[in-house]
């Protein structure tokens, strides 16, 4: 005989009955779990106000954060992807690029604008984690291109906010010559004497570690962040033990030299601003 | 004692076969010419048909044979031993994994860096697998910067299953050695071939794959992931290595007609681990050949074409 014996078969409560909760309308932080209302956890740019936990944001929350008064304009749109492959895993890769951007409204990982940012023009190419795990193919190659060809036109600092898995499988070949194309791009924009800000933020790994993300003129990182090239998985079973606690993280990437700096997102505009004037004068 | 592939054994019953013939003959005197003859015919037939229709996974098998020659043994027998190994990075260590140094093609002084395999388990072990640290690329670049600086071609020969994804690399940042190695290629004042002899698996091949001219030989591969890993991650299992070889277009072939490489070395047929002196060769030839069009070119023209080329790879459709 079991210990436990029910009273009453069935769920006795009724779905009509049932209180729900409207989605979204509570935030709960994913690390010390305190609730805020939904609203208030945008208003401090989806950074916990108890733990400063920073929450993954796609780039159109970027773009709203840096540019004033939220005023910009993306270019280089409805470029999306080719399937010259004709890749097929489980999946054809024309169907699973038709579901994602049918899904996510977007045409690929990344979306590209450019504004004022407290006054000086400002390029920024944003990546969407998203669209395919963030991962880069040949339109966030492209895209990454014409955004640093608008920063060259206009004469103006340039950034690109990553946050991808790495190059994205389904593009092969393509998907690899795209760390050559954008560190390509990057040299042309280096001869014209512009920055070069590389925001990376959770996660950045693979071949975008591999290629831009680390070519900064400054690096920058936003706290707790994951930044690696093999992924943390891969290199624990590489060295068949468990890592050491925060591996990988912004922090310990600041701390091994390959960060400039850490900015709390609430302070990352100001930051940003305050190093670009020293830049210019 | 040779090697033989799965597909490749009907080469080895044929080659027991002369074998065979050739012993009878040294024993009892009975002349077995003919048969020998008609054996290497159906040899040299065989290997034809066998090699003319490979499959993707089994040219990854191939670049990966036992028997193929390494780095080492292609920049020794080119450079007729004038080679002399350079070590270090200056910083760190010397990785064992990445080699380079000085050599002389034909009297033409030549700068060669690549990744290089052990021939047993003891020296794999050694050589790490030809999967290089974050050093190893730091040695390269060293090693690029001072041909630029003595005005030597820069010749680069990959062959990796990938960049080392240890915890040591990770500290000593393998994505930022790799990403400054792809940039600071591009600018390079002087000549650069790179050719793919084996595997080049994703960005520990392109962290020295930066070049005028990219080629690569014939039974090679080179992918953004290797054929195990990708069905791993897209099949969830390890038994799809053969159609994700297929999916991923990875043959020297298909990289020429996406263009994402410039040129094919021929190998021998039979492949270059049953010809080495013969493939070697045929990558010297393709080292001459090329420098005599780079070479004479201005520097600057010269890294904006490199740059270009690169700029225009991707397809993509637009509105």
């Amino acid at each position: 005989m079991g210990w436990f014996t029910r009273k009453k078969e069935g769920i006795v409560t009724s779905t009509a009955e049932k209180k729900e909760t409207p989605e979204g309308l509570w935030y709960k932080c994913p690390k010390c779990k305190s609730v805020v209302p939904a609203d208030e956890h945008a208003k401090e740019m989806f950074v916990c106000k108890t733990c400063e936990h920073h929450d993954r944001i796609g780039s159109l929350e970027y773009f709203q954060i840096l540019f004033d008064n939220g005023k910009y304009t993306e270019f280089a749109k409805g470029i999306y992807s080719g399937d010259p492959l004709e890749f097929e895993d489980t999946k054809k890769y024309v169907d699973r690029i038709k579901n994602e951007r049918t899904k996510t409204g977007m045409d690929d990982a990344i979306r590209v604008a450019h504004g004022k940012m407290n006054g000086e023009d400002f390029v920024v190419a944003a990546m969407d984690f998203k669209f395919i795990g963030g991962s880069m193919g040949s339109v966030v190659g492209e895209k990454i291109a014409r955004a640093i060809d608008k920063a060259i036109e206009l004469e103006c600092p340039f950034m690109i906010i990553s946050k991808s898995g790495g190059a994205r499988m389904m593009e092969a070949g393509l998907s690899l010559m795209q760390m050559a194309k954008t560190s390509a791009k990057l040299t042309q924009l280096s001869a014209a004497k512009l920055p070069f800000i590389s925001l990376l933020t959770d996660p950045t790994t693979g071949g975008v570690t591999a290629s831009f993300a680390m070519l900064g003129d400054l690096n920058i990182s936003e706290p707790g962040a994951l930044i690696g090239f093999a992924g943390p998985r891969v290199v624990k079973e590489t060295i068949g033990r468990d890592l050491p606690e925060g591996f990988q993280t912004a922090e310990f990437l600041l701390e091994h030299g390959f960060l400039d700096l850490i900015v709390n997102r609430k302070e990352l505009k100001t930051k940003l601003s305050h190093l670009l004037y020293m830049f210019k004068n | 004692m040779a090697n033989y592939l799965p597909f490749e054994e009907p080469i080895l019953q044929i080659e027991e076969e002369i074998k065979k013939a050739k012993e009878i003959e040294e024993n009892s005197g009975v002349d077995t010419s003919k048969m020998v003859k008609d054996l290497e015919k159906k040899l040299k037939d065989t290997t034809k048909d066998i090699f003319e229709k490979l499959t993707p996974w089994q040219r990854v098998q191939l670049s990966r044979h036992p028997d193929r020659p390494y780095t080492l043994e292609y920049i020794n027998t080119m450079t007729a031993n004038t080679f002399v190994e350079l070590h270090g990075d200056r910083g760190v260590k010397d990785d064992k994994a990445m080699i380079g140094g000085f050599g002389q093609l034909d009297g033409q002084t030549i700068m060669f860096v690549g990744q290089q395999k052990g021939i047993n388990t003891k020296m794999r072990q050694y050589r790490n697998f030809g999967m290089p640290n974050p050093e190893g690329y730091r040695k390269a670049l060293r090693l690029f910067r001072l041909a630029e600086k003595f005005n030597k071609p820069i010749v680069t020969l990959i062959d990796t299953p990938g960049a080392f994804p240890g915890l040591e690399a990770e500290e000593r940042g393998q994505g930022e050695a790799i990403a400054r190695n792809i940039y600071e290629m591009m600018t390079l004042k002087v000549p650069v071939i790179c050719i793919i002899l084996g595997e080049g698996a994703s960005g520990g091949a392109l962290g020295i794959g930066v070049g005028d001219k990219v080629m690569m030989m014939e039974n090679s591969w080179y992918s953004v992931i290797s054929p195990e890993n990708c069905s791993t991650i897209l099949w969830r299992s390890w038994d799809y290595k053969e159609k994700a070889a297929e999916a991923l277009k990875l043959t020297s072939t298909d990289m020429k007609e996406l263009k994402l490489v410039d040129e094919v070395i021929k190998e021998p047929v039979g492949g270059a681990h049953r010809h080495h002196e013969e493939a070697i060769m045929n990558v010297k030839k393709a080292i001459l050949k090329t420098l005599e069009k780079l070479s004479p070119m201005d520097p600057d023209d010269r890294c904006q074409k490199r740059v270009e080329k690169f700029c225009k790879m991707g397809v993509f459709n637009s509105k």
